[in-house]
């Protein structure tokens, strides 16, 4: 037996075992995860890894996930880090538990320790059975104790459930038509509400014309207002959801400052004061000859993460507790927000996650919750239901932000980069509510909070300059980062953050550079990298594609490549794509070579990576639109619409 | 306020609401068929979609009037966690789908398609499915999973 190692950080800041697992019922292991399903399959693996190191049948598992009374704080589901973190705290946690019992029926019957082992709950010496399983002896062994990292979990080679595909335990409800999201919720005596958003952040009320918003409500309706906060209440969703439509004509509003178009181009960032550094090498002393100097800069406009459907939370106030029922990614972080947002003790909350549509980032989920509890303390014992309507979604929820990139290199004698410069000017990233700040209604309520610290991930992960760094074996390399802390466009997390244009600058530059030095880009690239991995998903990806550099001139048709490592930190993938450009750009063909290590379910990573490549393509293909374009309900039905399923790529998986 | 009679999933219904509210309303508040959901209000994304006697409707914008003496088919009405729908069990032989909240949409699109096209090809199931948005990218899936539904209900003789 080892002795103690480091508990994974998540099973040390959670350490009691019997938060991760019980026995409660006969037959049945619950197990708790602080990561919430978003759409990417997490409950599903999380029960994979629970099931194999606990020795049960997967069904046997019923999972508790993101509820502030029941589950660990892991914090926010974010950063693709779920398994990496969230996984092996539950592993480590599950492990231990497996081996607290065999310990207690080797010392309390006289087992030798070596002999005892679970199948399926059922604890058995040298292959038979004992008698003995966890729920029998479930009583006499306690949990309530802390982790204590002197077990480790099972040998890879030993796993059973890690490592193939199970299907995703969410699908069925979600096929059948249950009622499975926050959506969805009906509590008795749930009144509906819809809020009348501040126009433009700081915005006050200068008037309010209660009673003509009454009499062009199409039935009863209540209209609540705490500072700014101004919502509209009632028992009929659909005369609440038709008298906020026309709102806006019976309030007037003061401090709202017209958001000018060129304030949401990505270069009007660069006119902006910003805090600047220098991730890196410092940078060269020396003029770089203009012959032996190559630079590009591509730009990006805002993104809305353009959920499906527009954010939702439920929330009632009851002898002084106040339940939230939210698809935030966070549901600790966010009760901490509520209470200070509504000066409530942490420990009056609870805030239970229920799934809602994908979000990709930090979409309105966490302002909607918000909204929900902030109305919710105001009408003690009534069940409030916010769901925001499509244009506060498009308008309101945090877009990731604008971005401008400029890559630089010296080129030496070779064609090689000898001295290479990423420039990122970028608003912020990372906005979340946990940091104190940015819920919506905490800011239209009375007293508003302070604006959080501006703060930013150094590298790596990064933020905006995550993936700026690119992986090649160039001497000497930097990222010179540009944070412009106050935009006029809220802004915070969607997928990938600033790696998305880092990777596709960097990647632009590579294959730019691979032409002028007359170079195979596959081959170029693969000169610049030493990492075995890294080469392995390169080589691989050009092996399944057939990879021929480039198609014949005129033929309107070609083939591009692409490499990143996440984060330089976590997943390799290199993608090649086949495209044909004529009237319209098309992505016909997408082949995809992935390594990200241990895969805890196969099938739920492809899915990942197919609906990955799919909503990467529509962000690069698709024409965003300010919110200060006209026809809005045009521009939100294009935006919507920018994925199509007949324009969707062809697929090798196909 | 007015009385609509029509029927849903093969029940008959009465509602009293005023004749404008939009049937998804009418079929998640007062029906308690929370399947169908809200995307946009739009009549962009196809979240809604139900079936209006066999046609596929966007019922965010259907007014409740327009549905009476109508039937009217919601994903509940396609088939049960016990005696699936061909569709149903295809998606969840294909793993097609990942948030979800498209997919009641997106299978009654499907069905509208099978029902007169029993054996379509990929870019026609595609078409089909033009009206309804899934954000998270599990299209080709979907395709397959429509197709597997589609092959094995010809195999059986099954009509959709």
């Amino acid at each position: 037996m080892s002795g103690p190692m480091a508990l994974p950080p998540l099973l040390a800041s959670n350490p009691r075992l019997s938060l991760w697992v019980a026995f409660d019922r006969p037959g049945e292991v619950r197990v708790a995860t602080g990561r919430v399903e978003i759409g990417q399959g997490v409950l599903t693996a999380m029960r994979q890894i629970a099931a194999e190191e606990l020795e049960v049948a997967l069904d046997r598992i019923r999972l508790q996930s993101g509820d502030t009374d029941l589950t660990p704080n892991e914090g926010y589901t974010a950063g693709s880090q779920s398994i990496q973190f969230g996984g092996v705290a539950l592993r480590q946690a599950c492990a231990e538990v497996r081996d607290l019992f065999l310990d207690h029926a080797a010392a309390s019957f006289g087992y030798e320790r070596g002999d005892l082992a679970v199948m399926d709950g059922a604890i058995l010496e040298r292959g038979r059975p004992t008698g003995h399983d966890y729920w029998s002896l479930a009583g006499a062994v306690d949990l309530a104790r802390p982790a204590r990292g002197d077990r480790g979990p099972k040998a890879r080679s030993d796993g059973k459930i890690v490592g193939r595909s199970a299907p995703r335990i969410d699908l069925a409800g979600k096929v059948f038509g249950e009622p499975v999201f926050v959506h969805d919720m009906a509590l008795d005596g749930l009144r509906h509400a819809r809020i009348v958003r501040q126009p433009r952040r700081g915005a006050t009320i200068r008037s309010l014309d209660e009673a003509g918003l009454r009499r062009a409500a199409k039935g009863p309706i209540d209209i609540a207002r705490r500072g700014n906060f101004l919502a509209i209440v009632g028992d009929d969703e659909s005369v609440v959801e038709a008298a906020a439509a026309v709102a806006a004509n019976y309030v007037e509003w003061d401090g709202v400052e017209p958001l000018n178009p060129l304030q949401e181009e990505a270069r009007w960032l660069l006119q902006q004061p910003s805090l600047d550094r220098v991730v890196g090498d410092p940078p060269p002393t020396a003029p770089v000859p203009p012959r032996n100097r190559y630079e590009a800069t591509y730009t990006r406009m805002h993104v809305a993460h353009a959920s499906v459907a527009p954010s939702c939370g439920v929330a009632v106030y009851r002898d002084g507790r106040l339940d939230v029922w939210t698809h935030s990614q966070g549901v600790f972080p966010l009760r901490e927000a509520l209470a200070r947002m509504l000066a409530l003790d942490p420990t009056a909350i609870r805030v239970r996650h229920v799934q809602g549509p994908g979000c990709y980032g930090h979409n309105g989920a966490d302002d909607a919750a918000a909204d929900a509890a902030a109305l919710a303390v105001q009408m003690p014992g009534v069940p409030v239901r916010v769901r925001w309507r499509r244009e506060e979604e498009f308008g309101f929820e945090p877009m990731s932000p604008a971005m401008v990139v400029t890559t630089s290199a010296l080129i030496d004698e070779a064609g090689r980069p000898a001295d290479w410069t990423t420039e990122i000017w970028s608003g912020r990233h990372s906005n979340r509510p946990g940091s104190g700040g940015n819920l919506l209604a905490a800011e239209a309520l009375p007293d508003p909070p302070p604006a959080p610290p501006v703060t930013e991930s150094s590298n790596p992960p990064g933020a905006g300059t995550r993936n700026g760094e690119p992986l090649y074996a160039f001497a000497a390399k930097r990222i010179v980062h540009h944070l412009i802390p106050e935009t006029p466009v809220r802004t915070s997390s969607l997928r990938g953050l600033g790696a998305t244009l880092n990777v596709f600058a960097i990647e632009g530059a590579m294959d730019e550079l691979a032409e002028r030095a007359g170079q195979d880009p596959v081959a170029y690239r693969l000169a610049l990298l030493a990492d075995p991995r890294a080469r392995a998903v390169i080589e691989r990806v050009a092996a399944m594609s057939g990879w021929e550099p480039g198609l014949p001139a005129g033929t309107g048709r070609g083939r591009g490549i692409g490499f990143a490592r996440y984060k330089n930190m976590a997943a390799y993938a290199a993608v090649v794509v086949e495209v044909e450009a004529e009237a319209e750009i098309r992505v016909q063909r997408v082949w995809c070579a992935c390594d990200a290590g241990l895969v805890i379910n196969p099938d739920g990573a492809v899915n990942q990576l197919e609906g990955g490549i799919i909503q990467a393509t529509s962000w690069a293909l698709k024409r965003g639109f300010g919110s200060t374009a006209p026809a809005l309900p045009r521009a939100i039905g294009m935006a919507i619409r920018s994925c199509a399923s007949a324009r969707c790529p062809k697929s090798p998986w196909n | 306020m007015e009385t609509v009679n029509f029927s849903v999933n093969g029940r008959e219904v009465t509602v009293d609401a005023d004749g404008d509210t939009p049937l998804l309303d009418i079929l998640r508040n007062r029906l308690g068929l929370r399947g169908a959901k809200f995307g946009c209000g739009l009549e962009q994304c196809g979240c809604c979609m139900v079936l209006v006697d066999g046609r596929p409707e966007k019922s965010c914008g259907k007014a409740l009037a327009t549905v009476r003496g109508r039937q009217v088919l919601t994903i509940e009405g396609l088939g049960t966690v016990d005696h699936p729908h061909p569709l149903q069990q295809a998606f969840l032989d294909e793993q097609a789908g990942q948030c979800g909240y498209c997919l009641p949409g997106i299978l009654i699109s499907a069905k509208a398609l099978l029902d007169r096209n029993p054996d379509p090809t990929r870019r026609q199931i595609a078409e089909a499915l033009d009206e309804n948005i899934c954000r998270c990218g599990s299209h080709h899936r979907i395709l397959r999973a429509v197709a597997l539904a589609a092959r094995r209900m010809r195999d059986q003789g099954q009509a959709a």
